[in-house]
C-alpha cells in the first residue's frame, strides 16, 4: 500500500510552448494555474501584478489554464481566446483584459475584448468555434492535475506548490525565501 | 502487495439511492471522504474531482464523495456545484463509515480529508489522508489507477 506524502512538485517543466513573462533567467519562477472566470483567480491578479513590479528582473511569471469548466461557463472560452491571442502576439494583453473583464465574459464579450486588441476577430471567432485550443488548454490542465493543483488559483515557486495564502506579502515572502534557498 | 479488504457499506447518496460497495465490484472505487459541503472556495475538492471524472473514467473507476452531511445538504450541493458522481451520506450513524475506515474526526465530528482507491476485487490498495486544510488533489489518485492498470495488463 503506497503513501502518496510528498509536497507536491510541478511536473512539467517550464518551456517554451508557456505564456511567460520576465527573464528566463531569473533566479525564481512563479506559475499560476487559473480560471479566468475564478473571483479568487481575479483577486489574485492585481496582486500577481504587484508582486512582479516589485520584483522586476528576480521573477519570472508563467500562466497556465485551469478551467473549472462545470461551475464556470465562460471559462473554457475564455482560455481558449487567450490561447487564440497568443498565436497573433498577445496573450499577455489578453491574460489581462480577461480579468479585467471577469463580469461578462460571453462569447460575445470575448470578441469584443479581440477587437479591443486589435487581433483578427474572424480568426479568433472561427477558432473558439471550431475548438481550435482546446487541446491545448486541456493539456496545461492536466499538466495541473498531475502537480498537484487543488484549486484555482495554485501557484509554484520554483516547482514546488506554495500552500500559503497568496496575499501580497505572503506570495513576497515566499518567493524572496526561494530566492535565498538558491 | 494485496492490501487490506475495504470494510463493506451501504449509504444513500444525493439522490435517495442506497449505494453499496460490494456492488461496485468488477471496477477500481475512490473513495474521497471530505469534512464538509459548501466549503468557500472556487474549485474545491469536489468540484476538482468533478473536472477530473473523464481521466478516473478512463481507468474504469468509479467516484464516491462521503461526508457526515445529510442527503438533502448532499442534494443541494451536487446541484449547485453541478457534480456527475455520488455524494454519499455518513450521516445515520452519523461518521459510521468514516470510522470503519478509520478516518473519523471524533473532536470535529466530521471525516478527514481522506482518499482510498480500491481495486476491483474490494481491496484498499492506496490510502492518504491530507492535513485537514489541504486540498489534496488528484494527482495521487490517478497515480494509484495508474499503478492498479499496470498491474491488470501485465
Amino acid at each position: 500500500m503506497s503513501k502518496h506524502a510528498h509536497v507536491a512538485q510541478l511536473t512539467v517543466a517550464v518551456s517554451d510552448r508557456d505564456h511567460t513573462i520576465g527573464p528566463a533567467d531569473a533566479p525564481v519562477t512563479l506559475v499560476e494555474y487559473g480560471d479566468y472566470e475564478c473571483p479568487y483567480c481575479g483577486r489574485a491578479f492585481p496582486i500577481v501584478q504587484e508582486v512582479r513590479r516589485r520584483l522586476g528582473d528576480r521573477l519570472r511569471f508563467v500562466f497556465r489554464n485551469f478551467p473549472l469548466t462545470q461551475i464556470h461557463e465562460h471559462a473554457e472560452h475564455a482560455a481558449e481566446v487567450a490561447e487564440a491571442a497568443a498565436a497573433q502576439g498577445k496573450f499577455w494583453p489578453m491574460h489581462d483584459w480577461l480579468y479585467r473583464h471577469q463580469f461578462a465574459l460571453d462569447d460575445d464579450a470575448l470578441l469584443e475584448g479581440a477587437g479591443e486588441l486589435e487581433l483578427d476577430v474572424a480568426s479568433v471567432r472561427r477558432a473558439l468555434a471550431d475548438g481550435t485550443y482546446r487541446a491545448r488548454v486541456r493539456d496545461d490542465f492536466m499538466s495541473g492535475i498531475k502537480s498537484g493543483v487543488n484549486g484555482t488559483p495554485t501557484f509554484y515557486i520554483n516547482d514546488v506548490r506554495h500552500d500559503a495564502g497568496y496575499d501580497t506579502a505572503t506570495l513576497l515572502a515566499a518567493i524572496e525565501q526561494a530566492e535565498l534557498a538558491l | 502487495m494485496r492490501g487490506e479488504p475495504a470494510p463493506d457499506f451501504a449509504l444513500p447518496s444525493a439522490d435517495g439511492q442506497r449505494i453499496a460497495l460490494r456492488d461496485l465490484r468488477g471496477s477500481p472505487v475512490i473513495l474521497a471522504f471530505y469534512p464538509a459541503d459548501w466549503s468557500p472556495v472556487c474549485g474545491d475538492q469536489m468540484s476538482l474531482y468533478n473536472e477530473v471524472l473523464p481521466e478516473f473514467e478512463r481507468y474504469g473507476a468509479r467516484l464516491l464523495g462521503i461526508s457526515v452531511d445529510g442527503m438533502w445538504c448532499h442534494r443541494a450541493f451536487t446541484e449547485n456545484r453541478k457534480l456527475h458522481f455520488p455524494l454519499l451520506a455518513d450521516f445515520e450513524p452519523k461518521g459510521d463509515v468514516a470510522r470503519r475506515y478509520g478516518v473519523y474526526r471524533e473532536r470535529d465530528g466530521t471525516t478527514e480529508r481522506a482518499l482510498f482507491v480500491i481495486d476491483a476485487d474490494g481491496f484498499i490498495r492506496w490510502r492518504y489522508v491530507s492535513p485537514i486544510d489541504v486540498n489534496p488533489g488528484a494527482d495521487g489518485i490517478l497515480e494509484a489507477l495508474e499503478a492498479l492498470n499496470a498491474e491488470v495488463s501485465k
